[in-house]
């Protein structure tokens, strides 16, 4: 109820929704590329023989986690105003899920 | 109700109304009802654990006997009445509480509470169906695992389809309060209760997974033969350890947290005056959510975690205090100088203050992990987490009863047997715990059948049989509360106790099923409150009178939660029987396809069109 009326002014201005909607189409296509990019050296990573599982696994995790990112912040987004119920839920969320890996890592696997 | 719109029922049209019913007001009903029935079933098991008790090598319930009523009592008190209960006094008052006309999903609303109920049933089939459970309520694996028989089959499974409906509620409330506010309604001007009831749907959210997926590897181990658990064959026990407990530390929050809403409620309205604090509030209602899901090792402490887990666990778990003891503060300034009413809702919630910090101050004892060994499975325990349980959660669902009872049914219970009650209630339950932190501190151990004479544990337990017998007279004594006023009862009006400060007491009781003919406007905290200090009648409506759009009542979210109910008896069976598979396919067919059947069927409620709205009830009053 409240969110809907803050966010009534928006089609009030055609040229600056025109302008907002293709610098959002610009970020979309480029954090595609990027995704893509980042999808290949992930491949490659794996590929490749000379580097050793102590690197790969971190690595393609940690690009597993920018992917992650930036699905949730250009393709479904959270970059835009009026997420912010669902990031402090998503975050919570993280949080827990880290707090339990660690324990499972630390105390009870290590 | 009172209302032009209501004609005359039938009584098997009044069933079916409740049994499709998606109303938030008629659910709240179906939890008290079925709450409180596995409350006085988890009652019984009490009074059984205390017969068995009362005297030395008692003969009484043997010693399975003994395991599985113990089991049965923990699980159902948490799960299937505490639980249940408050999500009646939240369904019942949080939508009126945020100027909302109900939920934001009616029919998950419905199909949560469904699913609990085919749980709660499905689990207390167990007694009739070969033996309950016998492992405690923690289940943990290296017993469980053991068990004969298919007690541990229904605990997971029951569990697994009431924790669903658990989840369920959880996020319906937690899209309710963040969708559904009335204008002016800011989050920092949220009731007490309703913060609560949020934080605490975000820590359902949060914590029932880790206990889905427990409960599922149990039923894979127990049932298809894997081995998660069995050390033997390279699974690990403590995983099980881990994952309940991090849902049951958490879990414990879920219960306490709404039960300090509705003390938050109380107060001020007897106290007339408003809540001191209130920010510093919100900020302990967040802060002990948040620290909620960093403490439960402290359950483990003698699992052999290592000290350096431990100590982390152990000063995380004391840290607690600091926002308990912030809360408890802030109640004891809004008594302090406010004119009192002693009203039995208000006895509860005074005399939860002293029972709760008895309760808070072992608990920090316990957390200091070195003298934990000593304290460890021994009646101290016991005697901590009633004094939890009972002196907070219990003593503020019965103060939450007391205070909305006449918000949900119209009619304020009788306050000289409900006084009456509460005396007993409070004299039963320190007779029966407080003398169990001295017997635990002797040595006694718990969930142990019986104990020997001679070793001085004689009179303690005695006298705790006979305070549980106080607290079986204070529950009947408020059946018969019920009863009574429901026979012989008066109707009341919107403001029952004269001094309601929130939305709930604007709207008539019970209210009508579309709660507020026009959303309140909200200027303030406490907007009831406002607008009567500032001379006015009655709230000031945000929007002019129009048609309102309702949900259709539906059947199917019970048909749904049956499908599981059914699904259940064939995964329990199917290494018994030749029945067992075909029928787990039977009960996943009702219920996917009734799920589907949701999913096409076009269904977009209809309207109560002005016209038809009352005249002389002008929906807001104040």
């Amino acid at each position: 109820m409240v969110d809907k009326k803050s966010r009534g002014h928006i089609n009030s201005d055609l040229e600056f929704k025109k302008k907002k909607h293709a610098r959002e189409m610009k970020y979309q296509v480029l954090s595609f590329g990027l995704m893509i990019g980042l999808t290949i050296v992930a491949f490659l990573t794996v590929a490749t023989d000379g580097v050793g599982s102590w690197f790969t696994i971190p690595f393609i995790i940690l690009l597993a986690a920018i992917q992650v990112i930036f699905q949730l912040y250009y393709f479904m987004h959270m970059n835009q105003k009026g997420h912010e119920a669902p990031a402090l839920f998503l975050y919570s969320g993280v949080f827990v899920a880290f707090i339990t890996v660690l324990a499972f890592v630390t105390i009870i696997w290590w | 109700m009172l209302n032009a719109l209501t004609e005359k029922r039938t009584r098997g049209s009044m069933l079916w109304d409740y049994l499709t019913t998606v109303d938030h007001k008629k659910i709240a009903i179906l939890y008290l009802v079925a709450g409180g029935f596995f409350f006085l079933v988890g009652g019984i098991e009490a009074m059984f654990i205390r017969i068995q008790l009362a005297k030395p090598e008692n003969a009484f319930l043997s010693a399975q006997a003994y395991n599985e009523v113990m089991t049965m009592h923990g699980t159902t008190m948490i799960f299937l009445a505490a639980m249940p209960l408050l999500f009646a006094l939240m369904n019942a008052v949080v939508p009126l509480q945020i100027g909302a006309r109900d939920v934001s999903f009616p029919f998950l609303n419905a199909l949560g509470f469904w699913l609990f109920f085919f749980g709660g049933i499905f689990l207390n089939l167990s007694w009739f169906l070969g033996g309950a459970p016998d492992a405690g309520w923690t289940s943990y694996a290296s017993l469980s695992l053991h068990s004969k028989g298919h007690g541990i089959d229904f605990f997971v499974l029951g569990l697994q389809i009431s924790g669903l409906g658990t989840l369920i509620a959880g996020i319906n409330f937690l899209a309710t309060i963040i969708n559904m506010r009335a204008p002016g309604m800011t989050y920092m001007r949220l009731p007490l209760f309703t913060w609560t009831t949020f934080v605490a749907s975000a820590l359902i959210l949060f914590a029932f997974p880790p206990l889905t997926v427990g409960l599922a590897l149990m039923m894979l181990d127990r049932l298809f033969g894997t081995n998660f658990f069995n050390p033997e064959l390279g699974g690990n026990t403590v995983i099980w350890e881990h994952l309940f407990w991090i849902f049951g530390h958490p879990e414990v929050y879920i219960l306490i947290l709404p039960a300090f809403g509705i003390f938050s409620e109380v107060i001020p309205v007897f106290a007339r005056k408003r809540l001191f604090g209130y920010s510093s509030m919100v900020f302990a209602i967040v802060l002990i959510g948040f620290l909620g899901f960093m403490v439960w090792v402290h359950h483990m402490f003698t699992t052999g975690l290592g000290p350096i887990a431990n100590a982390i666990f152990a000063v995380a778990t004391m840290a607690i205090a600091i926002p308990t003891g912030i809360k408890i503060f802030n109640w004891l300034l809004t008594i302090w100088g406010g004119n009192v009413k002693y009203t039995t809702a208000m006895l509860y919630a005074v005399s939860f203050i002293p029972s709760f910090v008895l309760g808070g101050v072992t608990g920090v004892m316990l957390a200091a992990a070195a003298a934990d060994y000593q304290f460890h499975d021994t009646y101290f325990v016991v005697a901590h987490f009633h004094y939890v349980i009972i002196g907070g959660v219990v003593f503020g669902l019965l103060a939450g009863v007391h205070f909305w009872w006449p918000k949900m049914f119209g009619k304020i219970l009788h306050e000289t047997m409900g006084k009456i009650s509460f005396v007993l209630f409070f004299i039963g339950f320190h007779l029966t715990f407080f003398i169990q932190h001295f017997v635990g501190l002797m040595g006694m151990p718990r969930r142990v059948y019986t104990f020997l004479p001679g070793q001085g544990l004689e009179t303690g337990n005695l006298i705790s049989t006979i305070g549980a017998f106080f607290m079986a007279a204070a529950v009947i004594l408020l059946l018969v509360n019920v009863i009574w006023t429901s026979v012989k009862g008066e109707y009341v009006g919107a403001d029952p106790w004269h001094d309601g400060r929130t939305l709930e007491w604007t709207v008539s009781s019970p209210p009508p099923e579309y709660n507020f003919k026009q959303l309140p406007f909200v200027r303030g905290l406490d907007p009831l409150w406002i607008e009567k200090q500032a001379g006015h009648k009655s709230m000031t409506p945000a929007e002019p009178v129009d048609d309102i759009h309702m949900p259709n009542g539906s059947i199917l979210p019970l048909i749904i939660s049956f499908g599981l109910f059914v699904a259940a008896f064939g995964l329990l069976y199917r290494s018994d029987y030749a029945w067992g598979l075909p029928v787990i396919f039977i009960g996943l067919g009702i219920t996917f396809i009734t799920m589907l059947l949701r999913s096409v069927i076009d269904d977009h409620g209809y309207h109560i069109h002005k016209e038809e709205l009352p005249n002389d009830d002008k929906g807001v009053k104040a």
